[in-house]
């Protein structure tokens, strides 16, 4: 199937889940990546489970934060 | 070398002026020739934090940027944020959450309110460097 991440379509296996793409993806410091499917945001702890469909949309979003 | 023009460094001063006394914090995006980074697009973003110590940039802002970003042919350079009350350097905190080397880390002090200082860094692990920063009449 295909799935459009990061603005780049990309052909992957039926039912990959979240987790699955970032490691297909090299995906840095996973931890402290936010990633939302069609606009929306999905929780870190369902990124084992979530089943990708052919066409989602995914970005991934590095937390950006600090403090002086 | 990283370059901004005069509009977009004072796009960043005055909204961090407004959003005193907390830290504001927001992306940068633009194009890379060679070594030189340009600034061409400059993004004011929530600090959902709300503090004078701590930023988070706001995900959902974050990823319209990013969307736009993409959409304007741009590439994201890095993000920048404000120290109100210390100088314009890297906190332990700063570096420690600076996961991309590639990225320019832009930090403007006010601690002189009229006297603004914005610098820009390269940070990978525990190293921040300062990069030479053009503010572009």
């Amino acid at each position: 199937m295909r799935i459009i991440v990061s603005g780049e379509t990309k052909e992957v296996k039926e039912e990959i889940t979240i987790a699955e793409l970032i490691e297909l993806e090299n995906v840095e410091t996973p931890e402290y990546v936010s990633v939302s499917v069609n606009d929306e945001f999905v929780n870190g702890e369902d990124f084992a489970t979530y089943k990708l469909k052919n066409g989602d949309v995914v970005e991934f979003l590095y937390f950006m934060g600090g403090g002086q | 070398m990283v370059r901004i023009s005069k509009e977009n460094y004072q796009k960043i001063v005055e909204h961090a002026i407004a959003e005193l006394p907390n830290e504001a914090c927001g992306l940068i995006a633009g194009r890379v020739d060679g070594t030189d980074k340009f600034i061409e697009k400059v993004y004011l973003l929530t600090n959902v934090d709300h503090s004078n110590e701590h930023f988070s940039l706001d995900p959902k802002e974050q990823l319209a940027a990013v969307k736009e970003i993409r959409n304007l042919g741009y590439i994201p350079l890095g993000n920048w944020h404000s120290h109100p009350e210390s100088p314009s350097r890297p906190s332990e905190e700063d570096k420690r959450l600076a996961y991309d080397k590639n990225a320019s880390y832009l930090i403007l002090s006010l601690m002189e309110q009229e006297n603004p200082v914005l610098n820009s860094f390269h940070i990978e692990g525990t190293d921040a460097s300062k990069e030479e920063l053009i503010i572009e009449e």
